[in-house]
């Protein structure tokens, strides 16, 4: 296959962590490829570096050895600006604890990455659209009727799908899903990944990791990860 | 933008900014208080100096005083900087009151009242004589007796009719006793005629005011050779102290070149040129020593805020590394994160500085009235009048001190908020992201 149907490229991608006097060891060697529009699931035990990976895979982490490339651009040969607008435009994050701002709407939560990209004037003129794209976002993913409220006035599945719906809102080419169903029960977390699904069908790239076997089928590809490598 | 945003949720949302923001408030109130009180006394003691001194004076410690100074005045007066000379006698006397025979220990002051009115303040600091300062030394009740004037603060019984005999101890140019053998001291009673208010609490405390010539007399200056103390100088409007005191100097470095063989030309060594500043040097720099030292405590106090701020901006950090971890997820850079919270910080500081600047300014305007009633219900004062010869505590606000203490204040809570911000600014966004993170 050739290298331009890969969104994402990890080469022997090696992370160990300090803990006290120890080092342990998390990754060893990963080497995964994603291609655009593909839904892949990296199951894995607890520990076993999915999350990690994922971080690593978004640059949130430096790996120790290896590299990352995206759309054939190595990762790691970017400096700071680049990486923080690869962060804002291409990549969007959907936790399992959610982590959206306490202190901002559920509008307001989802529209920050466009905020964030801009400047007071180019806020200003680009307001109205973005908050335009935010609430169809929150329609879509049925909190039309939440946008005035704070994150701890929604229930788990709804504070997850504000955070897809922040994840969205650039229209990134890469979702990078860390157990998003993980914290909800199975009938709110079934939605969560119907959504999933449904971007994914339409031509969207998700990574998501998670721990159960049962959420990792509903993707297109599974990866399981042990002691620190794919097997 | 968000920034914007943020940093006002953050304030607004989080318990723990309401202390910082009170931290800022109550020491920006603080330091107005003081500040603009201590300005106040401070440039109100200079200013009542400055009229009890005149603009120059060329004079000497001496009791012995200079001869010949009538010829300098002249010269002083032929110029086009100066507007009046005053030829003052300074010494000292016992003063006894009416019937008693225990002298009192006081300053005296020998002055023509006109001239020295126009030298200095003088004129203005008269009860009686305010409007017609030629009455000073003419007693209301018998102007033909030798009247005095008596500093506002002297412990000395105003009864009119009863005078108070002054003692002098006159000396030579020589600087020995005059009357050596022969009796040694110079007698004179004087008469109540009006009292001096200067402001300035040693000098109201302890100064005798006497006609000039009289003065000369009691202290053995007069003669062929008649001595003073010193000259009180006026310079014209627009003449700058500098300059007027450097030409002074100059032509008294040349009068005493040109009288260097006169018999008593040896009096002009002890003789100095000095500006009011430099003349009333001593009472001034304490009162500023003062000022700086208030000025420092309160620099310690801002150092206090900043700690706060400091304290505050560590737990609010501490507390929102997940934000943190958010922020850098979706792209904020670690500039952005330390404009977000040094913003955070200025926003504390901007509005902990109008509510402190409202609420000094507030106080200030109200600080003599509740001087009064602290006074009239606990008998307490703020400032001992005794001490700082004031009569409303100074509350004119001065725009410079203000800007001082708001870009301060402001300066103080963004250095508080530099290292918190720099560690947010350094915090990785998958450490602050994990799941052990927010257990």
């Amino acid at each position: 296959m050739s290298e331009e149907n890969f969104i994402l490229k990890a080469e022997e991608i090696y992370k160990s962590y300090r803990m006290g006097a120890a080092e342990v060891s998390v990754l060893r060697g990963v080497n995964l490829n994603v291609k655009k529009a593909e839904f892949v699931a990296i199951v894995g035990a607890s520990g076993s570096g999915k999350s990690t990976l994922l971080h690593i895979l978004g640059v949130l982490d430096k790996p120790n050895k290896g590299t990352v490339k995206f759309e054939g651009r190595d990762l790691s040969r970017t400096n700071a600006r680049q990486l923080n607008r690869f962060r804002n435009k291409m990549v969007g994050f959907v936790f399992q604890f959610y982590h959206l701002l306490d202190e901002l709407s559920v509008l307001e939560n989802v529209f920050l990455p466009a905020m964030v990209s801009k400047g007071v004037i180019g806020w200003l003129m680009s307001r109205r659209r973005a908050k335009s794209r935010a609430k169809e976002l929150l329609v879509r993913l049925g909190l039309g009727d939440r946008t005035g409220h704070k994150p701890y006035q929604l229930s788990g599945g709804e504070r997850q799908r504000t955070a897809l719906a922040r994840a969205l809102m650039n229209k990134p080419k890469l979702i990078l899903a860390d157990e998003p169903t993980g914290n909800l029960d199975s009938t709110t977390g079934n939605g969560i990944l119907e959504v999933l699904e449904e971007l994914n069908s339409a031509g969207q790239t998700i990574v998501m990791v998670t721990h159960d076997e049962r959420v990792a089928q509903r993707a297109q590809r599974i990866i399981t990860l042990a002691d620190g490598k794919i097997k | 933008m968000y920034k914007l945003i943020l940093a006002f949720r953050y304030l607004f949302k989080k318990r723990i900014s309401y202390l910082a923001f009170l931290a800022v408030s109550l020491c920006v109130f603080i330091v107005v208080v003081v500040m603009t009180v201590m300005t106040g006394l401070v440039t109100d003691f200079k200013h009542k100096n400055h009229e009890f001194v005149g603009d120059c004076v060329v004079g000497t410690e001496s009791l012995v005083g200079f001869a010949y100074y009538e010829d300098f005045v002249r010269i002083l007066e032929a110029t086009d900087f100066i507007e009046v000379v005053s030829p003052v006698i300074k010494s000292y006397a016992l003063v006894s009151g009416h019937g008693s025979q225990s002298g009192t220990g006081l300053e005296i002051m020998g002055v023509d009242p006109v001239r020295h009115s126009r030298a200095t303040g003088f004129g203005k600091t008269l009860y009686r004589c305010k409007d017609n300062v030629s009455k000073a030394f003419e007693p209301a009740y018998d102007p033909n007796l030798a009247g005095c004037v008596v500093g506002v603060d002297l412990k000395l019984a105003r009864d009119t009719g009863k005078g108070y005999a002054v003692s002098c101890f006159p000396l030579t140019a020589k600087g020995t006793l005059a009357k050596a053998g022969t009796g040694l001291v110079n007698s004179k009673t004087f008469y109540y005629s009006d009292y001096s208010h200067s402001g300035l609490a040693r000098v109201d405390g302890s100064m005798l005011y006497l006609p000039f010539e009289q003065a000369q007399l009691l202290c053995g200056m007069a003669g062929p050779d008649k001595r003073i103390c010193r000259l009180h100088i006026k310079f014209k409007p627009n003449v700058k102290l500098d300059v007027g005191c450097d030409k002074v100097a100059s032509l008294w470095q040349r009068f005493i070149k040109e009288r260097s063989g006169d018999r008593r030309a040896d009096l002009f060594k002890n003789v100095a040129v000095q500006s009011w500043k430099t003349y009333r040097r001593g009472p001034i720099a304490a009162m500023e020593k003062e000022q700086v030292m208030m000025t420092v405590m309160f620099g310690l106090v801002g150092l206090t805020v900043v700690f706060i701020v400091f304290v505050v901006f560590y737990m609010i950090i501490s507390h929102k590394s997940k934000d943190i971890g958010i922020l850098k997820s979706i792209g904020v850079s670690n500039a952005d994160l330390m404009g977000l919270f040094s913003g955070f910080a200025f926003l504390i500081a901007v509005l902990g500085c109008c509510v402190g600047v409202t609420g000094g300014w507030l106080f200030l305007l109200k600080i003599n009235d509740i001087e009064g009633w602290l006074f009239e219900h606990f008998r307490f004062q703020l400032w001992d009048r005794t001490i700082y010869a004031i009569g409303d505590i100074p509350n004119q606000v001065e725009f410079k001190v203000l800007a001082i203490i708001v870009i301060s204040a402001i300066a103080a809570c963004v250095i508080g908020a530099l290292v918190p911000s720099w560690r947010a600014m350094r915090l990785e966004p998958a450490e602050t992201l994990q799941v052990n993170q927010l257990l």
